[in-house]
């Protein structure tokens, strides 16, 4: 258990920067997830941590010391690595037992810790089996394991769960949050799914390029994006950009939509930044879930409503939902709907939007107002 | 239905025909090559009276090991050319073992360390490595010579051992690079963190996963140490030679009768260590070949 500073860490290889200087502090027993596309930087940082990759400029602090220069071996971390990692010459207990055994934990104390993880992750019948005899999952579980075993101070998780079939990630997704829960632990994960860390992280760092964009709670980065870069990435599917100008109509602040028909979305509690831009370009932030057919029942203010038309061009039913397909405000637009309320493509549709939830971004920062 | 029984049965039928032609000709090709050791062992197994009879395509009318004990033992009837097969068989082991130990050996740790340590100028270092497999065996003679003898190791086993874990170095590196290429290295990483440091990682994780790329290495290495004649013959003398010369003193020395029955024998008995080894590992051979080629 313990705290993890990670002050101004940069990484270069030659001229290139990989990691353009990262801050995040973790209190003692968060969940923290690294989230970004693939060559942001998120494993490099993870493997910066870990020690397998020398850092360039800055620190790395686990509990009050300052382990940027310290063997990996001596960082009390474990790491669960994408592809398991379990050494193939042996069985699960000796795999569990390897980091114990060249510590030089005596045969009784590695036998006894062996049980209590195997008993945690019932994986007490597979302690006699050679890796290439499980399934994914069993391997995955015995990679945590070897990691649980050791009672190290932070877990580092570098993408565990994308060599699964989804239904078997899901679970273990469950499973990696009920752990988390019992022991308390630190824990870096890093991930490219949106969902995983939503549901993991108790807060996550959502990268681009090296630098993070937002360290935030998975509800904030979901709900006050900083950008349209995190806007963008978190949901699926993700938040409309609606573009538009900013003006005055009927005393109240509105956005009037680019496009064929001259719509005018009133704004909810305008900002006082944003007052000042009345008359410029303007993008308007809204998530699928954002639109329902107007006249049914809403959990939104009727104040905070407003009231758009637009033409559906393609239906998706998912079963618990139907995605419905339009350009509006010159933009591709997605609503989440429920199932019936809308018939097919072609129809004619009035939206009633919640704008209570909607976000700002200037179209030239991308930042959100 | 009748249709496709129709035809099931005319493409069984052709099916049949296919197959007797395929063995038909797997067997030609493979008496066609069988067959210089047919000769081989039924001349060796005749008496000098016999093959003076001019007998010789067929089989031995009374079988007579005298010409393997002859090659074993003796060699050239009463002159002294040194080609008794018996302590030349024995020079070989004694030079052939360490060296396919030594250089397997050292081929896995440079391996291991190519792919799985970056130092800098790893790829410069397997590149020169690489050089060496170019290298003719000629070219090297004259140096090779130079040094053994600055070493003090000119004519001597130990001088032929040397000379072989350098030159088959190259080889067993790139086997072995080629090989831990394939091993992910978060292998190395999890061992990394686990507290294993760069020799045992090698000797508790790499060296046990090996097993297919060490038994390819050892066969390709006993076969070219085993039937390497140049280095013998240049860095060796006399009763310190390896059995390839000593075959070679054997049949070439040209007093008195020609005995075919001992050449043959003699060349048997130097050829049979890299065939024993065949037999005997030939599976993990084309395992460790074809290894990383199925997934698995």
């Amino acid at each position: 258990m313990a705290t993890l500073s990670i002050r101004n860490v940069k990484k270069r290889y030659g001229a290139l920067e990989i990691l353009k200087g990262i801050d995040i502090e973790l209190a003692d027993g968060e969940f923290l997830v690294l989230l970004g596309p693939s060559g942001c930087g998120k494993s490099t940082l993870l493997n910066i941590i870990a020690g397998l990759l020398d850092l360039s400029e800055g620190e790395i602090r686990i509990g009050d010391r300052d382990v940027s220069n310290v063997h990996p071996k001596d960082r009390d971390i474990a790491m669960v690595f994408q592809s398991y990692a379990l050494y193939p010459n042996m069985n699960v207990a000796r795999n569990l037992a390897f980091g114990l055994e060249m510590r030089g934990v005596e045969k009784a104390k590695r036998e006894k810790a062996i049980a209590h993880v195997a008993q945690m992750l019932q994986i007490e019948h597979l302690l006699s089996r050679k890796p290439a005899q499980l399934s994914g999952g069993q391997r995955q579980r015995v990679a945590i394991g070897r990691a649980l075993v050791r009672e190290p101070k932070v877990f580092l998780f570098d993408e565990p769960l994308s060599n699964l079939d989804a239904k078997l990630r899901v679970e273990m997704r469950t499973e990696i949050k009920k752990l988390h829960h019992r022991l308390g632990t630190t824990i870096v994960y890093v991930t490219h799914d949106q969902i995983e860390a939503m549901t993991l992280a108790s807060r996550i760092a959502i990268m681009q390029n090296g630098e993070v964009q937002q360290f935030a709670s998975p509800q904030e980065v979901y709900e006050q994006p900083v950008n349209m870069y995190v806007a963008g990435f978190m949901g699926s599917p993700a938040m409309n950009f609606l573009r538009g100008t900013l003006t005055q109509q009927n005393g109240r602040l509105s956005v009037a939509l680019n496009g064929g028909r001259a719509q005018h979305l009133p704004l909810w509690q305008p900002s006082g930044a944003v007052s000042q831009r009345v008359g410029q370009d303007i993008i308007l932030g809204l998530r699928p879930e954002n639109f329902a057919v107007a006249g049914r029942a809403q959990s939104a203010a009727p104040m905070a409503l407003a009231e758009v038309t637009a033409q559906v061009d393609v239906v998706e039913p998912t079963g618990a939902d139907t995605l419905a397909f339009m350009e509006l405000g010159g933009a591709n637009t997605i609503a989440r709907l429920r199932p019936g309320d809308v018939k097919g493509p072609g129809e004619e549709l009035r939206f009633a939007i919640d704008m209570s939830r909607a976000c700002l971004f200037d179209p030239t920062t991308e930042r959100r107002l | 239905m009748a249709e496709a029984m129709v035809l099931a049965g005319r493409s069984s039928g052709t099916a049949v025909f296919g197959r007797i032609l395929v063995y038909g000709i797997l067997l030609l090709f493979a008496a066609y090559f069988l067959l210089p050791l047919f000769f081989m062992v039924a001349t060796s197994l005749k008496s000098l009276e016999e093959l003076r009879q001019g007998t010789f395509l067929s089989l031995p009318s009374h079988v007579t090991f005298w010409a393997w004990w002859e090659a074993w033992v003796d060699g050239c009837e009463g002159v002294q050319c040194g080609g008794a097969l018996g302590g030349h068989f024995i020079n070989s082991l004694e030079f052939t073992i360490p060296a396919v130990l030594i250089s397997t050996a050292l081929g896995a740790l440079n391996g291991y360390a190519l792919t799985k340590v970056r130092f800098p100028g790893a790829n410069i270092v397997f590149g020169m490595l690489l050089f060496g497999c170019f290298i003719p065996f000629q070219s090297i003679l004259l140096p090779m010579a130079f040094t053994l003898g600055k070493l003090g190791l000119a004519s001597t086993i130990t001088g032929l051992i040397l000379t072989h874990v350098v030159y088959g170095l190259c080889f067993t590196t790139l086997f072995f690079r080629n090989f831990y290429v394939t091993v992910p290295d978060e292998l190395v990483h999890a061992a990394t963190i686990d507290g294993a440091g760069f020799f045992s990682t090698f000797w508790r994780i790499m060296v046990p996963i090996s097993l297919p790329i060490i038994t390819v290495t050892l066969i390709w290495q006993f076969t070219q140490i085993w039937n390497d004649f140049l280095f013998g013959a240049s860095f060796t003398r006399g009763n310190a030679q390896p059995i390839t010369v000593a075959l070679n003193n054997l049949v070439n020395t040209s007093e008195g009768v020609k005995r075919y029955n001992v050449d043959m024998a003699a060349a048997m008995i130097a050829a049979a260590p890299t065939l024993i080894v065949y037999v005997l590992a030939g599976k993990y051979f084309i395992r460790g070949l074809t290894a990383g080629a199925v997934k698995g």
